[in-house]
C-alpha cells in the first residue's frame, strides 16, 4: 500500500471505529461514554506511521486514535470499550486506559498530561538498555498547563532522551479555549526547554508524518527530544455526554470551518477514487467485524473484579469478611 | 556468625547495593543521591555510575512517573524521597498511575518501583511539612506498605520490596534510623506481609509500628513485674499479617495498638476494626496515636506532645489490663 493510502486507511479506520463506538454508547453497550477523537485523525495516523512496532507511546483520555494507529486490534479495542474479557485490557481499563504493551502502547490515561513523564521514563530505559526505541507522548493543549508535563520536558532535554512530545492543539481544554488558558505561545513552552519544535497542520496527515519522521529519526539517532504542535480540531464534543447539553463554547461556523478541512477529505483527495472506495469498503468490513467480535465477547465475572490488582496474585480482603 | 553491629541506615544502604549488584535492572532515582545526603545512597553512585544512580532535578512528580515508565520498559527503579510529605506531592503518580497499571491493563504489565522515605515521621524540629507519617494512607489505597523497625528487618524488607513486582512504599522512621542491631546471621530477604513477635507475652498484645517497636519493648520491660506483654511488629502494613495478629491475640486476649499517625482512619483504627469484627478480646482495646488531623508543630515540646510515646503506651496498657 502506498504511504498516502496507508495514512488514509488508518484515519478511516479510526473515524469509522469511533462512529460505531458512539452508536454503541447510545445503545448502552459502552457504559462510560467516550471522548471522541473525530477530526484529529491525521495526528495519530501521521505520527504512528513514523514509528516502529517496538517504539512506545503514551496516550490520553482521547486516545482511541493513537491506540488504533499504533496497531491495536480493532476488535479487541472495541471489546475493551464494551467491557468484555476479550478486550485489550480484559475489560478492566475501558476507553481511558486502553493499552497493548506488546505493541508499545503504554496506555491511554485519564489524567491530563500524565503520560509525558512516563514516556520520559520509557525513553530513559531504552537508552539504558541500549535499544534505539523512541517514545512518543501525545497530549492536548490543556496539558501544557500541567506542571508535571513541563517537568518532563526539562528531564527529556536535560538528558537528550529519545522522546517526541506531540501536542494536539485542538483549541480547547474541555470547554476552555486555549487563549483563555495558556499564557504565551504553545511553541514557547518548547522553547523554554530548548526543545526543537515545529508547528504543523494537524489536519494534514502527510504533513504530520513528515514532521514526525524528522523528529523520530533525530531521536532514534541520539539527537534528543523534539516537540510537535499539531494544530487540529475535534468535530464532536469533549465527551459523548456533551451531546444534548447546551454546549455553547464553540460556534457552528467555527465547527463548519474546520469540518471543511476534514483530514479524511484532505487525504482522500490525494487518492484515486477507486482506491479510496476500496479502502472504505475494507475498513467498513473491519469495523463491522470489530463490533461483532466485541459484542460476542463474554462479560467478566463479578467475582473476578479485582483480578490483576497485584502482579504477584495477592488477593485483597473483600467487601465483607465472614 | 559472631555478632556484628549493623546500623539501620547502613542496612538500607547495603540492601540497595546488594540488589544493584544482583540485578542490573535495579536503578536509583532521587535528589542528592550521588552525594547520599540522607545517608541512604552513600557510595552507590561511585560504585554503579551516575547513569544508574541518577541525581534528579527537583521535579518529584516527573521523576516518580519516570520511574513508572522505566519500570514498564524493564527497569526496576528505586525512588528516594528525602521528605515524607513528598508522598503527598507525588500521590497522583504513585496511587493513581503506578499502582493502577496492573489492574487497568488487565494484568498486561506490572510496575516494580520501590519508593523509600529515609526519615519518615518527626525528625524533631522539622515542623509541619517535613514530619508526616502517612503509611496508613498508602495501606488504605492498597499500595504495599512497609515500615521496618530494626536494621535487620530494614535490610530484608527493602530487598523484598525491590524484588516485588508491584509498587512498594518503604517508610524508614526517623526514630529508628540511628539504631543498631546486633547481626548474628547472614542478612536475608524478609517476606512482605509477615509480622514478627518481638517479645512474647501472655497478658496483652501491643501492635507497634516502626520506631514505636523499641518504645513498646521498653514498656514491656518496665511492666515486666506486673504484666506479660507481647510485642507484635506487623512490619508490613499492606498486606497486613492478620493471621499473625490472630495467633498473638489467641495467646493474650488483649490489644493495644501504638501508631505514629493521625487517629481517624489510621492503621490503628483498621487493626481495631478488624479485631472487633473477626477476633475475640477479653477487654476493650485501645490505640495510641497522633491526635485527629494532627499537624506537627515546630517547638520541641509541641512536636513531642503530638507523637505517641512510651508513657502514653504504658498508660494504655495499664488501662486494658484493668
Amino acid at each position: 500500500m502506498t504511504r498516502a493510502a496507508s495514512l488514509y486507511r488508518t484515519m478511516r479506520l479510526v473515524r469509522r471505529f469511533e462512529e460505531r463506538a458512539i452508536d454503541l454508547v447510545t445503545a448502552g453497550e459502552i457504559v462510560g461514554g467516550i471522548h471522541p477523537y473525530i477530526g484529529q485523525e491525521a495526528v495519530a495516523a501521521g505520527v504512528c506511521a513514523a514509528l516502529r512496532r517496538t517504539d512506545v507511546i503514551t496516550s490520553t483520555h482521547r486516545g482511541h486514535g493513537h491506540v488504533l494507529a499504533k496497531g491495536a486490534d480493532p476488535g479487541r479495542m472495541m471489546a475493551e470499550l464494551a467491557g468484555r474479557t476479550t478486550g485489550l485490557n480484559r475489560g478492566r481499563g475501558g476507553s481511558m486506559h486502553a493499552a497493548d504493551l506488546s505493541l508499545g502502547i503504554l496506555g491511554a490515561n485519564g489524567i491530563v498530561g500524565a503520560g509525558g513523564a512516563i514516556a520520559v521514563g520509557a525513553a530513559w530505559a531504552a537508552r539504558r538498555s541500549g535499544s534505539d526505541r523512541v517514545a512518543v507522548s501525545f497530549f492536548g493543549d490543556g496539558a501544557l498547563n500541567q506542571g508535571v508535563l513541563l517537568e518532563a520536558f526539562n528531564l527529556a532535554r536535560l538528558w537528550s532522551l529519545p522522546v517526541v512530545f506531540v501536542c494536539e492543539n485542538n483549541g480547547y481544554a474541555t470547554t476552555l479555549p486555549v487563549d483563555a488558558s495558556t499564557a504565551g505561545a504553545v511553541l514557547g513552552r518548547a522553547a523554554g526547554f530548548a526543545l526543537p519544535a515545529v508547528r504543523v497542520d494537524g489536519m494534514d496527515a502527510e504533513a504530520v508524518l513528515d514532521a514526525a519522521a524528522d523528529a523520530v529519526r533525530r531521536a532514534r539517532s541520539g539527537g534528543g527530544p523534539a516537540f510537535l504542535e499539531c494544530v487540529t480540531y475535534r468535530f464532536r464534543g469533549h465527551h459523548t455526554n456533551e451531546a444534548g447539553k447546551a454546549a455553547t463554547y464553540r460556534t457552528e461556523e467555527e465547527i463548519a470551518g474546520w469540518r471543511a478541512r476534514d483530514p479524511l477529505l484532505v487525504q482522500g483527495a490525494r487518492l484515486p477514487a477507486d482506491v479510496r472506495a476500496g479502502l472504505d469498503a475494507e475498513v467498513e468490513e473491519a469495523v463491522a467485524a470489530a463490533v461483532a467480535y466485541a459484542l460476542a465477547g463474554p462479560v467478566p465475572l463479578a467475582a473476578d473484579a479485582l483480578d490483576h490488582l497485584y502482579a504477584d496474585g495477592l488477593v485483597p480482603r473483600g467487601k465483607v469478611v465472614a | 556468625m559472631a555478632g556484628v553491629a549493623l546500623s539501620y541506615l547502613r542496612a538500607l544502604n547495603r540492601a540497595l547495593g546488594d540488589e544493584m549488584d544482583r540485578d542490573p535492572a535495579v536503578c536509583l532515582f532521587g535528589e542528592d543521591v550521588g552525594l547520599g545526603v540522607s545517608g541512604l545512597t552513600g557510595g552507590l553512585q561511585r560504585r554503579f555510575g551516575a547513569d544508574r544512580v541518577v541525581d534528579m532535578p527537583l521535579s518529584e512528580q516527573a521523576f516518580t512517573s519516570m520511574a513508572t515508565g522505566a519500570a514498564l520498559c524493564g527497569q526496576r527503579p528505586v525512588v528516594e524521597f528525602q521528605i515524607p510529605s513528598l508522598l503527598f506531592l507525588t500521590l497522583e503518580q504513585i496511587a493513581n498511575q503506578a499502582h493502577k497499571f496492573s489492574l487497568m491493563t488487565g494484568g498486561q504489565c506490572s510496575v516494580p518501583v520501590t519508593y523509600v522515605v529515609p526519615g519518615s515521621g518527626s525528625r524533631a524540629g522539622w515542623a509541619g511539612q517535613h514530619s508526616d507519617h502517612p503509611y496508613g494512607m498508602f495501606a488504605h489505597l492498597g499500595i504495599k506498605t512497609v515500615v521496618p523497625s530494626s536494621a535487620v528487618d530494614a535490610y530484608g524488607l527493602l530487598v523484598s520490596a525491590i524484588r516485588d513486582p508491584d509498587p512498594v512504599v518503604v517508610f524508614a522512621p526517623a526514630g529508628v534510623m540511628a539504631t543498631r542491631d546486633v547481626q548474628t546471621a547472614p542478612l536475608r530477604p524478609v517476606p512482605l506481609g509477615v509480622g514478627r513477635v518481638r517479645r512474647e507475652g501472655t497478658d496483652v498484645t501491643v501492635v507497634a509500628i516502626g520506631h514505636l517497636v523499641p518504645a513498646a519493648l521498653e514498656v514491656a520491660g518496665r511492666l515486666a513485674a506486673e504484666a506479660s506483654i507481647e510485642v507484635f511488629d506487623p512490619r508490613t502494613l499492606h498486606p497486613f499479617d492478620w493471621a499473625g495478629l490472630r495467633a498473638s491475640l489467641e495467646r493474650t486476649g488483649r490489644l493495644v495498638v501504638v501508631d505514629d499517625s493521625n487517629r481517624s482512619c489510621g492503621i490503628g483504627a483498621e487493626v481495631l476494626a478488624t479485631v472487633a469484627e473477626e477476633m475475640t478480646l477479653r477487654a476493650p482495646p485501645k490505640r495510641v496515636t497522633r491526635p485527629d488531623g494532627a499537624v506537627l508543630p515546630y517547638a520541641a515540646v509541641l512536636d513531642r506532645a503530638v507523637q505517641p510515646d512510651a508513657d502514653d503506651l504504658e498508660a494504655a496498657v495499664r488501662a486494658v489490663l484493668k
